[in-house]
């Protein structure tokens, strides 16, 4: 465990990141007690220039609601969303594809159209398509993003049991009387958690993208304030208010880019040391 | 590669037969009586609309005679009727489809022929500054939202700078013909097609990076060292030529990726395109007309995975056209 | 017999990066090549030897360095030379054959678009008079049908054929001088035996210098005419072929000789034929791969009527080439596969008819030792862990397992601290030894070895299978032994089962098939192994 965090930190990359997410974490849990006005609640007048009063930093918007508070409560719902969606996307992905993988044949085939039919279909559409129609709200957009999420984990891991199948440790596995179970559960996914994670950091960030996109066409839960929403509200008035739209997208470009760059640390991190066990 | 192209083309069929059906279900799964979610907000409105869907779609019937005329209709290319645009459904996605497919194939080749060459100069200068250069801008490229990178080019290239159109597909009013309305669109597609084209030209300059410096450490380069070849002869017909293999796997696993970006550019943009139709189709909760271009994206991803799929297998000789 | 030599290399000294074992790829090496000759050099892994053959063309790897030393060809310094110097001389007067010709080879490019680009390098003929060379030197080095191999992709030659191509690249601009980096290495025994025939020829028909990189004494003893051996980057011994095999003079080089087994088998104790440990009856697998709907599927037939028994007690060797299907054999007869027919009883109980738990509570008689030391063990998880889970699934109280697990241990000559330790920080004999120590902890009747020494260098293989035939002297067991290698097999071995297409062609006792071989495959196969008409210790 050591030695992981000392190769996750050699890359600098991964050190950013972490930094970024551990700020943006502190603000979704802290910021809330230290801000306690809603960010829907009118505290100045409407289009206040950023960094010209101080009780509102980074300006108001359209509605003379606080710009700030808004970041602070949209982290709250871009980190949930993101880390829950893709929570959610895991739990179908990694059995489906585990055992899609390791029993093969007529079980495989029928998993994997299944896979092939989602995948087909072009995920942003689809997501789109499901908040609409089940009606705009946190769940919606957490299970819409969850079900176009879950083909590429379900992919992977297939991929990976189908490899580790035929290494010859589960064959050894196999010959010395374990169960089915036993086998996928000791030998094959301890070995498949480190491309597991690295995906999942991915998908967080591809999370937080897709919920900030849907906010901004306007399907986001209407009360909770979201990046997206930010953005799209004050599209119209980009013109005079530039900072409406800006800083909620400087806050998602840093939280998706933390996401990515824990990702990549993490690749390095655990990808070389795999190299070296298998060697 | 008859029998792999008919194979596919009947494969394909039957996943866009399973999204219809899956549309029907949905429409049912939306709160409200189906008649009226498919009359969408303002169809809902008008009784004796609601009352001819009704009948249409046989919606007192058996849900499996339900099933049946839906998808038939379908297949005889009858999405439904648009009540809020007083138009069938067909006749607004074929009319807006041609702009976007400019779009996104021009985004689509500006990211191809970008991607590659960044990713080219990336890994031939792996580890200087210029690497560090082109692989930061990739990140950054790639984390940000793409209505965002279209609200900040209007902001710098429109507003500031007044050097691009900031929407539409051509100046309103103008009336150009041949060239002049040539390069008149072509003004227009530009922040479009960058935005678009931007966000996966950081993938492909990530693929390409890494998959050639992977190629590089292969034996048969290796060979061609051997053979006294000129670094950049190896370079173009040794490395890139099988590092691009992946790349190609990649576009055609992106292809939905890029209906997806091309709703929200074309929302921003207000390029008259089918992302901007189902952006309409939204706010109106014309589901309908939503399900139809739903429908239509999903065919474009089809036939986008058809075609990289035959050019993998065109490229890389070792691959059969068997399953 | 002192011609001037076409290449020497000089004190040549190479440094490894500081991480590394040991500070020195290669230390104050000198070897000399002359025209006419050919020069083995041999050594065990990690021994420099491919260091050296790299060296000659230029094409270290950029983590090393030279640190001193020199190349002398032509009355230059190669070491000296700019990458443009290099590529000069690469291809035009030194040219390399690599161990692998799969990957050696650009999966997108034509065969005989690879041999033209040797001439295009240099500058050299128009295209019309390349692809007219080229297709001469296919037929040089006796490609069949040259027309087509020439239009042909890598990936459509067998490993044989990829070999011959790329000596015919390498021959292309009639180098003075060819480095061959265990160019049989990776091929079956029988192609091995062709492509050496055709480097002999060719060097002698060009009259080039050779340096032959090589593990395989039998090679050797079959192709060289001056020897030089490494070891850990020094050369502790060189000579002419005879004296080094008559009369070898350092005692690593005598243990290396002695470490090669004999072709010649030794004689073997009498079992009881009515005693049969394992009974296996008419066993058949086909492999079938889908081509779609127009094309019919392709099938290999991996085991047709494979029938033997082996005895208790008794060793039953499986040899034969890739694609024999004496693997696929190994795995039916485990249960690893299913078989389309057939029966495999051991002693009473039919194993093929089982299923479930009754299966697996009868798997425990019949264990294997796997080929690859490194893929065999779970990376994740502690020896004692692996040798342990085993029994604990089928019932053992965890702590006695644990205490039976420390013997094994013992049994196999590892220490009892291995019992914490994970597998990568043991060496490749090491982790076959854990292996088998995995395996008798299952208390089994019957081992199955697949190519259980294949992948170790030859002094660790020695002992390896000492330990094998100890511990089955010791626990009564009975084995059968997958191997390619016939030395292995005429050792080890009391009743041999050569395969040929997924048939046992011929199945006698050892030293009757060494003697007397009837199938004319059983007769090719005996004549290929290298090594076996010089006057040496070796033969």
């Amino acid at each position: 465990m050591k030695k992981f965090w000392k190769l996750m930190l050699r890359n600098p990359g991964g050190v950013i990141g972490l930094i970024l997410l551990t700020v943006a974490i502190i603000i979704a849990v802290f910021g809330p007690m230290m801000f306690p006005t809603s960010p829907w609640r009118m505290v100045q007048r409407p289009f206040l220039p950023p960094f010209t009063n101080p009780m509102v930093t980074l300006g108001t918007d359209a509605l003379g609601r606080d710009v700030f508070a808004g970041l602070i409560y949209g982290a709250r719902v871009s980190l949930l969303v993101g880390l829950v969606s893709t929570t959610v996307a895991l739990t179908i992905g990694v059995p489906v594809g585990a055992i899609a993988g390791y029993f093969g044949g007529k079980v495989d085939d029928a998993m994997m159209r299944g896979t092939e039919f989602f995948q087909t279909i072009p995920s942003f559409a689809l997501a789109i398509v499901l908040v609409a129609i089940l009606q705009p709200s946190i769940y919606s957009i957490v299970g819409a993003i969850a079900i176009v999420s879950w083909p590429p984990v379900a992919r992977l891991v297939r991929g990976e049991v189908l490899s580790l199948r035929t290494r010859e440790y589960v064959q050894a596995a196999v010959v010395t009387g374990q169960s089915n179970s036993w086998i996928i559960w000791r030998e094959i996914l301890p070995n498949t958690i480190s491309p597991i994670i690295v995906l999942a950091s991915l998908m967080v960030a591809n999370a937080i993208l897709l919920e900030s996109s849907l906010s901004f066409l306007g399907l986001g839960d209407p009360n909770l304030m979201s990046w997206g929403y930010m953005v799209g509200a004050g599209r119209t008035v980009i013109r005079q208010a530039w900072w409406i739209t800006v800083f909620p997208g400087i806050a998602i470009l840093l939280s998706v880019l933390a996401m990515n760059l824990i990702g990549e640390g993490l690749n390095d991190a655990l990808n070389p040391r795999l190299a070296k066990d298998s060697r | 590669m008859l029998s792999f192209v008919s194979q596919r083309i009947v494969k394909g069929v039957f996943v866009l037969l399973a999204i219809v059906v899956m549309n029907f279900f949905l429409i049912r799964l939306a709160p409200g009586d189906p008649a009226s979610v498919m009359a969408g907000e303002a169809g809902a409105s008008d009784p004796m609309f609601v009352q001819q869907l009704r009948e249409k779609f046989s919606l007192d019937r058996p849900l499996p005679e339900q099933l049946f005329t839906y998808v038939k209709g379908v297949v005889q290319l009858d999405l439904g009727y648009s009540f809020r645009q007083q138009m069938p459904v067909s006749t607004l996605i074929a009319e807006r489809l041609p702009a976007t497919l400019l779009l996104t194939l021009t985004a689509f080749a500006i990211s191809l022929i970008l991607g590659i060459t960044f990713g080219t100069l990336a890994a031939r200068f792996a580890g200087t500054w210029a690497d560090t250069a082109i692989t930061v801008s990739a990140l950054l490229f790639y984390a940000t939202p793409i209505f965002w990178v279209a609200l900040m080019s209007i902001l710098l290239f429109s507003v500031y700078l007044g050097w691009l159109p900031s929407f539409g597909y051509e100046t309103v009013g103008a009336n150009y013909t041949g060239w002049a309305h040539v390069k008149d669109v072509a003004l227009h597609l530009i922040m479009p097609a960058m935005t678009i084209g931007l966000f996966f030209m950081a993938t492909y300059t990530r693929m390409t990076r890494a998959s050639m410096l992977e190629v590089k450490r292969l034996d048969f380069v290796k060979t061609a060292r051997a053979k006294g070849l000129r670094n950049n002869i190896i370079q173009r017909r040794h490395v890139l030529r099988n590092a691009l293999l992946p790349v190609v796997t990649l576009a055609g696993v992106h292809s939905g990726t890029l209906v997806g970006g091309a709703v929200l550019t074309e929302t921003v943009f207000a390029w008259p395109g089918i992302g901007r139709l189902l952006y309409e189709a939204l706010l109106q909760r014309d589901y309908n007309l939503l399900l139809g271009v739903f429908t239509v994206c999903s065919a474009m991803v089809l036939i986008f995975n058809l075609v990289t799929d035959l050019v993998y297998r065109l490229v890389d000789p070792r691959i059969e056209f068997a399953k | 017999m002192s011609k001037a030599p076409a290449i020497a290399i000089k004190n040549l000294k190479i440094a490894l990066p500081k991480s590394g074992e040991r500070s020195y790829a290669v230390e104050d090496v000198s070897i000399d090549l002359i025209p006419g000759e050919i020069v083995c050099l041999v050594g065990e892994s990690g021994s420099g030897k491919s260091m050296c053959a790299h060296a000659l063309m230029g094409l270290l790897p950029d983590t090393v360095k030279t640190e001193a030393g020199e190349i002398s060809f032509g009355g230059k310094n190669l070491l000296k030379l700019t990458e443009d110097g290099w590529r000069e001389v690469r291809g035009r007067d030194i040219a390399m054959v690599f161990q692998e010709p799969m990957t050696a080879l650009n999966p997108l490019m034509r065969i005989g678009d690879q041999m033209m680009e040797m001439f295009e390098a240099h500058g050299l003929l128009t295209p019309k008079e390349r692809r007219a060379k080229a297709l001469n030197l296919a037929k040089e080095v006796g490609l069949p049908d040259p027309e087509r191999i020439i239009r042909a992709y890598p990936h459509q030659l067998s490993g044989g054929q990829r070999q011959r191509a790329m000596i015919a690249m390498a021959l292309a601009l009639e180098p003075s001088v060819l480095v061959a980096d265990e160019p049989t290495t990776a091929l079956d025994v029988t192609t091995q035996a062709q492509i050496l025939k055709l480097i002999r020829n060719l060097q002698r028909s060009r009259n080039m210098a050779v340096m032959f990189i090589t593990h395989d004494f039998g090679v050797v003893a079959d192709i060289a005419d001056r020897v030089v051996v490494l070891r850990h980057g020094k050369i502790v011994e060189e000579g002419s072929i005879d004296a080094v095999f008559r009369n070898p003079q350092h005692d690593y080089t005598k243990a290396l000789l002695a470490a090669v087994p004999s072709m010649d088998p030794p004689a073997r104790a009498p079992l009881d034929e009515t005693n049969k440990a394992v009974d296996v009856i008419g066993l058949d697998k086909t492999y079938v791969t889908p081509t779609g709907w127009f094309k019919p599927d392709r099938r290999v037939q991996a085991a047709n009527e494979v029938t033997f028994s082996i005895l208790k007690g008794e060793t039953v060797g499986l040899v034969g080439e890739s694609g024999s299907g004496k693997s696929s054999v190994a795995r039916l007869v485990m249960r690893l596969i299913e078989a389309d027919r057939g029966t495999v009883r051991i002693g009473d109980v039919d194993l093929t008819a089982l299923k479930g738990k009754a299966l697996r509570d009868q798997r425990h008689r019949i264990q294997m030792i796997f080929q690859d030391p490194f893929a065999s063990l779970n990376p994740r998880r502690k020896v004692g862990q692996i040798i342990t889970d085993g029994p604990i699934s089928h019932g053992a109280d965890p702590k006695k397992a644990m205490e039976r697990a420390r013997e094994l241990l013992g049994m196999v000559g590892l220490d009892a601290g291995s019992l914490d330790r994970y597998p990568h920080e043991f060496s490749g004999g090491q982790r076959q030894r854990l292996g088998i120590a995995r395996a008798l902890a299952m208390d089994p009747e019957i081992i199955v070895a697949d190519e259980a020494v294949s992948a170790l260098d030859v002094s660790v293989q020695a002992q390896v299978l000492k330990l094998l035939e100890d511990l089955k002297a010791r626990l009564g067991l009975s084995m059968l032994f997958i191997t390619h290698d016939l030395r292995v097999a005429a050792q080890i071995c009391d009743r041999i089962a050569v395969m040929q297409r997924g048939e046992i062609v011929e199945l006698k006792p050892t030293a009757q098939l060494f003697a007397s071989p009837e199938h004319p495959y059983t007769r090719e196969l005996l004549s290929a192994v290298p090594g076996q008409s010089s006057p040496s210790q070796a033969a």
